[in-house]
């Protein structure tokens, strides 16, 4: 019989047995659900702690950038290496050195989007919204700390004026500002920025990525001070690299690997 | 919470999932993703996580419609089931 019907008859019956599970969970915002006030006769929960004391303890206003930055910060710097290995796996499978003549013909050399390359309107529009995106986005890494945003999305927007640089013109006018070179440094800066502030009280005789002993470095007063600042300079490093890579597996795939012609 | 907030973004949401899953042109249906990632960014922004949203904005419905629209040109365009 016709597949599709078997495919609709296994999605309901996951749907169903997904609706299920779920009315188990308690409401949404439930103030004594497990999650938000620990176990019934036992501990106060973990997202208590951080409620309570995370802004004692790091001076950051935005709960979810101290969690990420610097309570987890062992997760979000492995996130940050995976965003690297991606980067890296699609320039292996798709970067072509040599045979250029062979690649550049089969690649599409004009963009197939729209025939007729009068592109005034669309160029100058872009050109015009670049800065505007890359100084939104550093004001989204640099302010992390107080609003929503941080590296991960400071760094795809920076990424994605470079990607519109392309789309506007070619890919040789956004490789002209943004080499190969330089974001291939970049990406591997960020991993070493973020690895760095790792070690750096490993050195002190602390534990990695124990940012309160580098009180020394920043001339602050105190850790708290200390960790707020570390927390800047990991979220620079993660913008760095998402940056790159966002930047690299667009021009990998938009032009087969060639780096030329492209979109 | 909103409730009829969040019933309009769902039904909208199905829509589009539809949609996406149904439309022959390749093209098309990378655009009709991105609607999917906009409308789940709504949805959480909605629900109070605002970093998430921002993250689902730039990253669900930004920069992998670039990526899937930069496939689907070097590939053929209509899907063949």
């Amino acid at each position: 019989m016709n597949p599709k019907l078997y495919a609709s008859i296994a999605v309901i019956i996951t749907g169903l047995v997904l609706l299920y599970g779920i009315s188990d969970f308690p409401t949404f915002g439930d103030p004594r659900s497990p999650a938000n006030s620990g176990v019934e006769g036992g501990a106060p929960s973990t997202s208590l702690y951080y409620i309570n004391e995370s802004y004692g303890a790091t001076k950051v206003p935005n709960l979810v950038t101290s969690v990420l930055a610097d309570y987890r910060g062992y997760d979000t710097m492995f996130e940050t290496v995976v965003v690297f290995a991606a980067g890296m796996a699609i320039f292996a499978i798709l970067r072509c050195f040599g045979r250029d003549d062979e690649a550049v013909i089969t690649a599409p050399t004009k963009s197939s989007i729209d025939g007729d390359h009068n592109r005034i309107i669309v160029g100058t529009t872009c050109r015009l919204a670049v800065p505007v995106v890359q100084i939104f986005a550093l004001y989204v890494v640099a302010h992390g700390h107080h609003s929503p945003g941080g590296g991960f999305q400071g760094g795809v927007m920076l990424g994605a004026s470079f990607i519109l640089i392309a789309l506007a013109g070619n890919l040789n006018d956004a490789l002209g500002r943004f080499s190969e070179r330089s974001y291939m440094t970049l990406a591997s800066l960020g991993i070493i920025i973020y690895a760095g502030f790792g070690v750096l009280p490993q050195v002190l005789g602390k534990n990695f990525l124990d940012f309160g002993v580098l009180e020394k470095f920043f001339l602050t007063d105190g850790p708290e001070m200390a960790r707020s600042h570390s927390m800047l300079g990991v979220e620079i490093g993660v913008a760095l690299t998402v940056m790159s890579i966002m930047f690299a597996i667009f021009a990998n795939l938009s032009s087969r690997g060639t780096l030329k012609g492209g979109l | 919470m909103i409730l009829s907030f969040d019933i309009i973004i769902l039904v909208f949401l199905i829509v589009a999932a539809i949609i996406a899953l149904n439309v022959k042109d390749l093209l098309s249906s990378a655009m009709i993703f991105g609607i999917y990632g906009f409308l789940i960014c709504l949805l959480w922004a909605e629900m109070g996580a605002v970093d998430v949203a921002f993250t689902e904005a730039t990253v669900g419905a930004g920069v992998s419609t670039v990526l899937f629209i930069a496939t689907i040109l070097n590939t053929r365009r209509r899907s063949s089931d």
